[in-house]
């Protein structure tokens, strides 16, 4: 109606007022900034147009060299791929084993805060490098092997399962661990009978999600020597065999795709 | 006047059918017996493992004193490197990402086979692992960081995208609609209808995977994909374990580094 009137706001305000979004001017140049850095990282890296154009010569010849994949050193293939998969099923179970009794001992909600502590610590530690890293110090360790490969998922197992599990038992309701408490149960049974019922239809889903991880996994850690198909890919790569390199990604993507559908089957028979 | 007591029949209340029951039995059995047969037939050397503890012993004692000289010459620039990698990869990913999420989200792309391309495309980016993308990458690019960033963007994109589009999916109509009544045209109901209500999952999802990606791209470099993985190799490949320590040491604070940074914008932005 009226400029100013009764409702009269600072002029900035009523400015502001009339626009249905207010710009965010701290958003702006964060958004800014990080397109600064965006254009630095990439003079840093030396991304030019010119070598996206080579690489995309190179590529088309790469992806012609690649197919059609070449099947016929299929026992090789097997017997990486049994490997890995041994590994996967091997290293799985030696984390569930581990995860275990350490999520129940990190979860402040039962164990008090001098046992949680270290356990958690151990977690943090198990999950702060990349399971190939880790294959890497077991392969000096234990040297070339599947063993190797089994103990360096084993320990990423245990800081993955290790850390949902203990979220999953801090999250119960501790009623039932009172009822059953008051009852005169000893440790064990408070486990088995209050915490167990609670998390178990959780802890299948963790462990189907890591037994996935670690399937992926186990077909990587033989790129540093610690057994399954990475090292066949690797060596395949190195001689530029592309047509077998191929051959044993087309079979990794398989068995991935398979261990994802039968996770999901697994997950909805426990209705996760 | 009560009913006989031997009448009650025994019932037995049982908390699963019996379909239920043998489902998890056959899981049960089927478990157990990758188990055994995995473990029987799995190749271990037991010498390796009687040699371990000497072994074990003599990579600590070559790793210390650790090669803290060796950090400003040989370290800091593979790391700035692999964060680097990491950060421009992530957002590759996203860029490729969104246009996916939206294709294969049923609600917003109301076409059942394009719904079926995107995820095709999702799935297929996720299975196959950074390390495959990053020697794709590098018999196209030749060594080094591009390999990189392409490989952690490929394989980026199936996780963020895959969330995205879950997102995108539980987005509510109400506000979509009330945009749609009014005439928008699409772009503006994607920004003003879909991302605000998909913004907190967004930057959720986009955080999570940046932490993922700077401890993936620390080992792109054994495969010659650059970042401090390369400086790593190099330093395994002649033993020189003090420094290896320094390269882990360094990898672990940038790991830690990178969570407290998640940490502290999660907690500010969401």
């Amino acid at each position: 109606m009226t400029r100013g009137g009764p409702l009269s706001l600072p002029r900035e305000t009523a400015a502001a007022a009339r626009l249905a979004f207010p710009p965010n001017w701290w958003a702006r140049a964060a958004w800014l900034a990080f397109a600064v850095y965006f254009v630095y990282a990439a003079a840093q890296l030396e991304f030019t147009p010119a070598r996206f154009a080579a690489g995309l010569e190179h590529g088309a010849k790469f992806v012609s060299r690649l197919f059609p994949p070449d099947f016929h050193r299929w026992a090789l293939l097997l017997k990486g791929m049994v490997e890995s998969l041994q590994i996967a099923v091997v290293a799985s179970a030696l984390g569930v084993a581990l995860s275990l009794p350490l999520s129940l001992m990190a979860a402040r909600n039962l164990m008090p805060a001098w046992l949680t502590w270290p356990a958690r610590l151990v977690m943090i530690f198990c999950r702060s490098f990349h399971p190939v890293i880790v294959a890497i110090l077991f392969v000096k360790a234990v040297g070339f092997g599947a063993l190797a490969g089994i103990l360096a998922l084993t320990v990423a197992s245990v800081g993955f399962l290790g850390k949902l599990m203990t979220e999953a038992i801090e999250e119960i309701s501790l009623k039932q661990v009172e009822a059953v408490r008051a009852s005169g149960a000893p440790f064990m049974s408070v486990v088995m009978f209050a915490v167990v019922p609670q998390v178990f239809g959780r802890f299948v889903g963790f462990v189907a999600y890591e037994t996935d991880a670690n399937l992926r996994n186990s077909t990587m850690v033989g790129i540093v020597g610690a057994g399954g198909i990475g090292g066949t890919l690797f060596a395949a790569f190195q001689r530029f065999d592309y047509d077998f390199v191929c051959a044993i990604v087309l079979t990794i993507i398989a068995l991935i795709m398979l261990g994802e559908v039968l996770t999901m089957r697994i997950k909805r028979i426990f209705r996760v | 006047m009560s009913g006989a007591p031997g009448l009650a029949i025994a019932r037995e209340w049982q908390r699963f059918t019996p379909g239920e029951r043998l489902a998890r039995f056959v899981v049960y059995l089927g478990v157990v017996a990758a188990i055994v047969a995995s473990i029987q037939t799995v190749e271990v050397i037991p010498e390796f493992i009687a040699d371990a503890p000497e072994q074990i012993g003599d990579m600590l004692r070559r790793m210390w004193p650790i090669a803290w000289g060796f950090y400003p010459e040989g370290v800091q620039a593979p790391l700035l490197e692999s964060l680097h990698i990491a950060t421009l990869g992530t957002v590759a990913a996203v860029l490729m990402a969104v246009p996916v999420a939206f294709l294969a989200a049923r609600n917003v792309t109301p076409h059942a086979g394009l719904n079926y391309f995107a995820k095709l495309i999702l799935v297929s980016a996720r299975s196959v692992n950074t390390l495959i993308w990053a020697l794709f990458f590098v018999a196209v690019f030749g060594p080094g960081a591009l390999a990189g960033t392409m490989a952690i963007a490929f394989h980026s994109i199936g996780f963020t995208g895959k969330l995205l589009s879950e997102a995108l999916e539980e987005s509510n109509r109400g506000t979509i609609e009330a945009l749609q009544a009014t005439g928008a045209p699409w772009l503006s109901v994607a920004i003003k209808g879909y991302w605000p209500q998909v913004k907190p999952a967004f930057w959720a999802i986009v955080l999570f995977r940046w932490d993922i990606n700077v401890r993936e791209s620390a080992v792109l470099g054994l495969v010659g994909a650059g970042g401090v993985g390369m400086a790593l190799d190099t330093a395994l490949n002649l033993f020189q374990w003090d420094r290896v320590a320094m390269i882990l040491v360094a990898i672990l604070g940038v790991v830690i580094a990178a969570e407290i940074v998640v940490t502290g914008i999660r907690r500010r932005i969401l």
